[in-house]
């Protein structure tokens, strides 16, 4: 690897690091703007001012927004994340449960759809026009508008209620064996394939049709290449790039936006944490998952991005 | 002579707005085996369709409609696709226009090379290694052995072509098909390629279509031409037939179009004493960021010294990358100048555009090569030309139409085209449209920046002569860039020749032409190829010039920017100091070490053509 990809990946980390540097910043000002505190939400609407007051001089809620930015931003680089007020445990130690499943989720659900997706749109790139590709059009069309709810609801309705196979709610502590593994993962994967498969496969064949509409295609054509031989060597590398990105954000939903899903299956992943943690005004715990979704985004997009210039030989050979 | 390729009745369509529209009609040819054929017609005559369709492939939204095509005996349209795929490539090959599009980018250029005949089991990949390894030798490609292990990007354009011909030939092919090889290329570079593509062509016997809408080029390379128009056959024969006795009378506007306007216009010459319109001294401009001093990192022009005098053109030629089209973004205010004053009716011009008066801006019109992009399609031709009048002279309603219509009078445009948007005209009518927009400013200067490149030959020498009469009738002065001599030529006064961001020649247009010159001008104005058989035969010193031996140098940037390819370099001279500028006997200032003398062509300079045969000044597009 020479030296100029170093130089370029070192710079896209360097741009991710003050990406969420900036990010600290705006989620701490933001939710030192929203109203009500930790204080308030502990003591109940009944308190009196004093017994607040009281309490945010315990909290050091009262000391100034930049001193607090910078208690709160120093735990956060020794991994001391604060005090979950309404639990009363620390963050971390919440986090750290619900880390593993979300991940665990995410992991399965992406080795289930990225090779699906692909599949999919690489097929279509190759049958543009024909009837296979308005079919899969047509078809990831309709998954893209369907709610997820619905596709989980119906899916809970048939897999679970009617034919039994798989149980409708997902316990991740239940998994023991291989097969509990699938009882356990089957519906919610499932339910999250449907939503980011059509996603990427409509994205990963306007990537592929792309690269098949340039002369380097035509021009393989003429040299007596096949349809296939075409797509996947001469047009799919060079759309390694559109196609990384594509997928890096599809992906980056399965931390942060699957809410719906695991709440519907009651899995216990940090979306339906930090939505609790906003009911809660638990403002160390939601700035916590808010700091971690963004830095899954920056490391997918970062990922994303080195694959794209590896894949590039006008910026990996120079 | 054995018949090789026989093209009987064929038809091509294409998929329209309502029902097909025929783009080839009833085309029938053929060609013995070992000749050249040439496809020769302006865009939309359908020559690259007929070249695509003896591949049997049309491109998307076209149809062979009917007719045969026999190659060697074989009808290739009856063929099933998976014979037809062992045909591409094996029997049939085909060379791209742009072989910088006709690349991969993310493949290695052996692989590209090779790839065809491997897939049609011409043989192992050693042995087709090796027989790459051979072509490249044979095509004059730099370190032979190595060069397949790079990727397109790192290699020039004339090279990239090369290698192109090289993946073409590696099957031995029956048929070659060439479309417009070296259309994309410069014309120092095109000799070169046409060079070697030739002694290709005859060493393997091989039989070749060729298209191109260059008569020149043609000449040096077929045996027969084919003329097109709106997909018909206007005449087909032996080349020096066509060249000299053409019976078709589109063939003759070809060749007149073809040939340059006569003789350098004779100019009115202004008294020296007026004062210039526009006057540039010591200019530097370059893109990124500035260091320190206040230079740019990339620097692209480099101390230009330039006056226009009212009423006058100049013409600024070089190369793709040579600086022409920074130099006109300087003088428009789009790109401000690091160092040096450029003056305008004796005030100086500011770099930045917002720092403009309204009247600098007004007296300096750009207008630009591409009229399908500078012209907003959603606008009718009325409103295109009537804002400028708004905003400069806040004409409105009747006596804004009536400028209008007398600005379409004057770019020779019919009073009915007011009500039409862009899309509904033709080439030629749109860049006249975007003239009338610049005109509608009453401008002193307009900035031409290649304004007849994207039009066909016999439409870009009718904007030349409506340029000519509107300086002619207003007293305009232009700053004329291009690449092409023979339109330079019939507008320009003078002419600068530029080469990698330095003015290596300044001078009026006849004193351009004839030598002594600058190196490089000499190169420049003798690749153009001439329209007459035997050129290219007769001009072989071109494609290899001997480069006298320099020891190693140090480029600390201020060397002349044409060492590395200049014939009459001085080792010890040219390495080590930095050209001045230098007034020669007809006028011309130059910016070369050598006197007069050396400047003189290394050969006996060859017989000035008959007016039979004129000298035909195209450089490309």
């Amino acid at each position: 690897m020479s030296t100029h990809i170093l130089w370029l990946i070192g710079r896209r980390l360097a741009a991710a690091v003050l990406t969420l540097l900036i990010v600290s910043v705006v989620i701490f000002a933001i939710t030192a703007i929203l109203p009500g505190d930790s204080a308030q939400q502990i003591l109940g609407q009944f308190a009196t001012p004093e017994q607040i007051e009281a309490l945010r001089q315990q909290l050091g809620l009262n000391q100034p927004a930049i001193v607090r930015y910078l208690d709160w931003f120093g735990g956060l680089l020794s991994g001391n994340l604060g005090e979950s007020m309404t639990n009363n445990m620390p963050v971390t130690e919440l986090l750290q449960g619900r880390l593993g499943n979300t991940l665990m989720l995410a992991l399965v659900t992406s080795v289930v759809s990225v090779p699906v997706a692909l599949l999919l749109g690489i097929t279509a790139a190759i049958y543009r026009g024909g009837r296979l590709d308005k079919c899969l059009s047509t078809l990831t069309l309709a998954l893209v508008a369907v709610p997820e709810f619905l596709v989980a609801t119906l899916a809970v309705l048939i897999f679970a209620v009617k034919l039994r196979w798989f149980s409708a709610l997902s316990y991740a502590s239940d998994v023991t064996s291989p097969l509990a593994f699938i009882r356990t993962y089957t519906l919610p994967v499932m339910t999250l394939c449907f939503v980011i498969v059509a996603q990427m496969a409509r994205m990963t064949r306007a990537a592929v049709v792309d690269q098949l509409d340039s002369s380097y295609a035509e021009m393989a054509r003429l040299k007596g290449l096949g349809n296939l031989r075409i797509a996947l060597v001469h047009a799919l590398p060079n759309a390694v790039g559109p196609i990384a990105n594509a997928i890096a954000l599809s992906l980056s939903y399965l931390f942060g936006g699957v809410v719906i899903v695991e709440t519907i299956f009651n899995y216990p992943g940090i979306a339906s944490l930090m939505v609790d943690a906003v009911t809660n005004r638990d403002i160390a715990l939601v700035q916590a998952c808010t700091m971690l979704f963004c830095s899954g985004y920056l490391l997918l997009v970062l990922i994303a991005d080195v694959s794209a210039i590896l894949s590039n030989p006008r910026l990996r050979t120079r | 002579m054995t018949e090789l390729l026989h093209v009987k009745n064929l038809r091509v369509n294409a998929r329209g707005g309502a029902g097909e529209i025929e783009i080839v009609r009833n085309v029938s040819f053929s060609l013995g085996k070992g000749e050249v054929l040439a496809l020769i017609g302006e865009s939309g005559s359908g020559k690259t369709t007929i070249a695509l369709s003896l591949l049997g492939y049309a491109r998307h939204g076209c149809r062979i409609a009917g007719g045969e095509i026999w190659v060697d005996g074989t009808d290739v349209l009856s063929l099933d696709d998976k014979t037809l795929q062992q045909w591409r490539g094996h029997r049939i090959a085909y060379i791209a226009q742009s072989a910088a599009a006709a690349f991969n980018p993310s493949k290695r250029l052996l692989d590209q090379v090779i790839e065809s005949a491997l897939l049609h089991g011409v043989g192992s990949r050693a042995e087709l290694e090796r027989k790459a390894v051979e072509l490249f030798r044979d095509l004059a490609l730099p370190n032979p052995e190595t060069i397949g292990q790079r990727y397109p990007h790192q290699v020039s354009g004339g090279q990239l072509q090369r290698l192109m011909a090289a993946m073409a030939l590696i099957a031995d092919p029956l048929l070659v098909i060439l479309d417009e090889p070296t259309t994309a290329l410069d014309v120092t570079t095109q000799v070169e390629v046409l060079q070697t593509f030739r002694d290709a062509v005859k060493r393997r016997n091989a039989t070749a279509v060729y298209v191109s809408h260059d008569l020149a080029v043609v000449a040096q390379m077929a045996d027969h031409i084919v003329v097109l128009n709106g997909g018909e056959i206007r005449e087909h024969n032996r080349t020096e037939r066509i060249l000299h006795h053409a019976d078709d009378a589109y063939t003759r506007s070809l060749l007149g179009a073809a040939r340059p306007h006569g003789k350098p216009k004779a100019v009115t010459r202004l008294p020296a004493e007026a004062e210039p319109l526009l006057s540039i001294k010591g200019l530097i401009a370059g893109y990124g960021k500035p260091d320190s001093l206040g230079l740019p990192a990339s620097r692209i022009l480099e101390d230009i010294e330039l006056e226009l005098r009212p009423g006058q053109a100049i013409g600024i030629i070089g190369e793709s990358g040579s600086g022409k089209s920074t130099l006109a973004r300087v003088v428009a205010g789009l790109l401000p100048a690091a160092r040096g004053k450029v003056r305008f009716r004796g005030e100086e011009l500011p770099g930045q555009l917002s720092q403009r008066s309204a009247e600098q801006f007004r007296r300096i019109q750009l207008v630009f090569q591409n009229a399908d992009t500078a012209l907003n399609p959603m606008h009718t031709v009325g409103t295109l030309l009537g804002r400028p009048l708004k905003a400069y002279f806040g004409l409105t309603g009747k006596a804004q139409r009536q400028r209008v219509l007398e600005l379409l009078d004057q770019v020779r445009l019919p009073h009915t085209l007011i009500d039409r948007k862009p899309g509904a005209l033709s080439g030629g009518q749109k860049q006249r449209v975007n003239l009338a927009r610049a005109l509608a400013a009453k401008p002193d200067l307009i900035l031409c920046d290649e304004v007849t490149s994207a039009l066909d030959t016999v439409v870009g020498a009718a904007i030349l002569d409506l340029l000519a009469e509107l300086r002619r009738e207003l007293g305009l002065a232009y700053l004329f860039i291009s690449h092409d001599i023979s339109s330079v030529r019939a507008l320009c006064d003078d002419v600068v020749v530029m080469y990698q961001g330095h003015q290596v020649q300044t001078g009026s247009t006849s004193a351009l032409l004839e030598p002594p010159a600058h190196p490089y001008t000499d190169l420049l104005v003798r690749s153009v190829p001439e329209l007459r058989q035997g050129w290219l035969e007769e001009n072989r010193d071109l494609a290899r010039l001997e480069l006298p031996a320099l020891d190693d140098y140090q480029d600390n940037g201020e060397l002349c920017t044409f060492l590395d390819r200049c014939p009459k370099r001085i080792n010890g001279l040219c390495n080590s100091t930095a050209p001045g500028r230098k007034t020669l006997s007809s006028g011309s200032v130059t910016l070369c070490h050598l006197d007069e003398e050396a400047m003189l062509p290394l050969l006996p300079v060859l017989a000035q053509p008959s007016a039979q045969e004129p000298r035909l000044y195209k450089v490309n597009g």
